[in-house]
């Protein structure tokens, strides 16, 4: 078996399966949590729009630490735009899509999707030394922020290469990609890229503890 | 024996102007990425080759290899150094048969060991002797004892290279490539389906030339013809870079001449030349008739996931095999968050 058709076979297949359960077991395993005893009256009736209002006012930065924060809250945002365009909007990643769910949507050009990877591995590289040398956030990191890093990284930066070879064969930097991605899969669900699916739970469960205590949100 | 002619007595013969033939060895140098110094030598040595015998042998195939070489809609000057060529043995274009033929062969092999060529086309079934037989002897006795002699063996063809069409899964007659079975020669694999008949030529040309084989690459193949990918060469290349896909064959994509991708092309991932050399004399090749590339110089290309399934398709289970990952998720979760219950009532009952 060539290593493109491991890539693209079992090792894909292994990663989208780790994907699938880890983030089924994880929602409902968090979701199905006993709630903690109630023994105090609500100042305010907590409900559904108190979630939304925290999932969508926690994506701004409070004015108070605007200035304090403006940098890694930029760098933040191009990472995370820099992966939704260059993860979905690329067409090939589409076809993959369509493959798997059936559905498919318009794409953009390639060196569009290559200048915005190219951005967005910047981007990620500013991240990790502001990482290392921010002495607060080196002391808070842990393995699962480097490797969570490194395997978010590792697809964007072979998917940059694929198209400059360096005079290796395509088909090679493609399993490699594949490879990476699998890897990001495998890992997401477990570790605290986690966020991407639990991030709107957190808020959520925040807004409405907020919303009881009847706390300005 | 009777000293056989060489090669430039046969084309003068055959009424071959000298213009064109140096023209005929420019090309192949710039084929074979030869610097133009080499093109007088390549001259040199091809008047002074004497024509040399070549064993093709036909196994698990379809005869398109040899229908490619031969079915040039005008001859050719590779047509004719392909006549020039001592075919002794070729079942499919020899006049002789039976008996007959195979004493050509073993005369051949006896007049010229060490020095002739085998060129085989097919496959060649383990599975059972008695699936592929010529003149009641299997495939693979023929393939060893005519190789045993020989000076080198290029296997033409797709199914030669690497076991093709009846090599593809559940491969019934046990298909193996030549390669699989001739391992103390020197073999050159000329892939495709069917391969280029400039790419045979110019394989025999260099061996005729310098007495070597090409350069070639891990399966076996001339660099100089699947060096690069038929992606890399096309003409529609563009059309990928601006995201411009037919999304269908009589779209207006399609009409426009926009790239194939979408439509399952296999150029990405495909090595061979015809998006340079072409086909039909340099007429044209299958992405520009409109048809995406099928990626038939690469093994195992009929069991790739289909000719129309884009190369990102994932090879993966179906819809069934998700749903067991989420009945599995479900029940892992369900299953902890009952055992957190559990040590949170432990933990309110003793606190």
């Amino acid at each position: 078996m060539e290593l493109l058709d491991f890539a693209r076979g079992p090792a894909l297949q292994f990663g989208l399966y780790a994907f699938v359960i880890g983030t089924v077991w994880r929602i409902l395993g968090i979701l199905l949590l006993a709630a903690k005893p109630d023994h105090s009256a609500a100042r305010k009736a907590g409900g559904f729009m108190a979630a939304l209002k925290v999932i969508y006012t926690r994506s701004f930065t409070a004015d108070a630490f605007k200035q304090d924060t403006l940098y890694p809250k930029i760098l933040g945002y191009l990472l995370h735009i820099g992966l939704f365009v260059t993860v979905f909007l690329f067409v090939p990643h589409i076809l993959f899509f369509k493959g798997l769910i059936g559905l498919e949507w318009p794409g953009l050009p390639n060196n569009i999707i290559f200048f915005v990877g190219v951005i967005t591995a910047g981007v990620g590289v500013a991240l990790l030394v502001r990482r290392l040398t921010n002495p607060v956030l080196k002391l808070i990191s842990n393995f699962d922020d480097y490797f969570s890093w490194l395997v978010t990284m590792a697809p964007i930066i072979t998917g940059i290469i694929i198209p400059i070879r360096f005079g290796v064969r395509y088909e090679t930097l493609l399993a490699v990609h594949i490879l990476s991605v699998a890897l990001l899969l495998t890992w997401l669900p477990f570790g605290k890229l986690a966020h991407a699916f639990l991030v709107f739970f957190s808020r959520g469960t925040t807004g409405l503890v907020l919303e009881r205590r009847g706390a300005k949100t | 024996m009777k000293q056989k002619p060489t090669l430039g007595e046969v084309l003068q013969a055959k009424g071959v102007s000298r213009r064109g033939f140096l023209k005929y060895c420019a090309a192949t140098a710039s084929l074979l990425a030869l610097p133009p110094a080499m093109v007088p030598r390549i001259a040199q040595a091809l008047e002074a080759a004497r024509r040399p015998s070549v064993i093709w042998l036909s196994f698990q195939e379809c005869t398109g290899c040899t229908e490619s070489l031969t079915r040039s809609s005008s001859p050719t000057l590779e047509g004719l150094i392909f006549d020039s060529i001592s075919l002794d043995y070729h079942h499919t274009l020899q006049a002789a048969s039976g008996e007959a033929a195979e004493a050509a062969r073993h005369a051949a092999m006896e007049e010229n060991r060490g020095n002739y060529l085998v060129l085989v086309d097919g496959s060649i079934p383990l599975g059972n002797p008695g699936f592929s037989t010529i003149a009641g002897i299997s495939n693979v006795d023929m393939l060893t004892e005519t190789v045993a002699d020989a000076a080198a063996v290029v296997a033409i063809g797709s199914c030669a290279a690497f076991g093709g069409i009846p090599g593809a899964n559940p491969n019934p007659t046990g298909a193996v490539s030549v390669s699989d079975l001739v391992t103390d020669k020197p073999v050159v694999n000329v892939p495709g389906c069917p391969p280029i008949p400039t790419v045979i030529t110019a394989v025999l040309t260099q061996f005729l030339t310098f007495g070597q084989l090409p350069d070639l690459d891990h399966y076996g193949r001339p660099r100089a013809f699947y060096g690069q990918t038929i992606h890399d060469r096309c003409y529609r290349r563009p059309f990928y870079e601006q995201g411009r896909f037919a999304e269908t064959f009589d779209d207006e994509g399609a009409r426009k001449g926009w790239c194939l991708y979408k439509l399952g092309c296999k150029g990405p991932i495909t090595y061979n030349a015809c998006a340079t050399v072409k086909w039909n004399q340099g007429t044209s090749f299958p992405i520009e008739s409109g048809h995406p590339c099928l990626g038939c110089s690469e093994p195992d290309f009929w069991d790739d996931g289909g000719f129309y399934r884009p190369v990102s398709t994932a090879r993966i289970g179906g819809g069934a095999a998700f749903g067991t990952a989420v009945a599995a998720g479900a029940a892992i979760g369900v299953a902890a968050a009952a055992m957190s219950r559990r040590r949170q009532q432990k933990t309110i009952k003793e606190g």
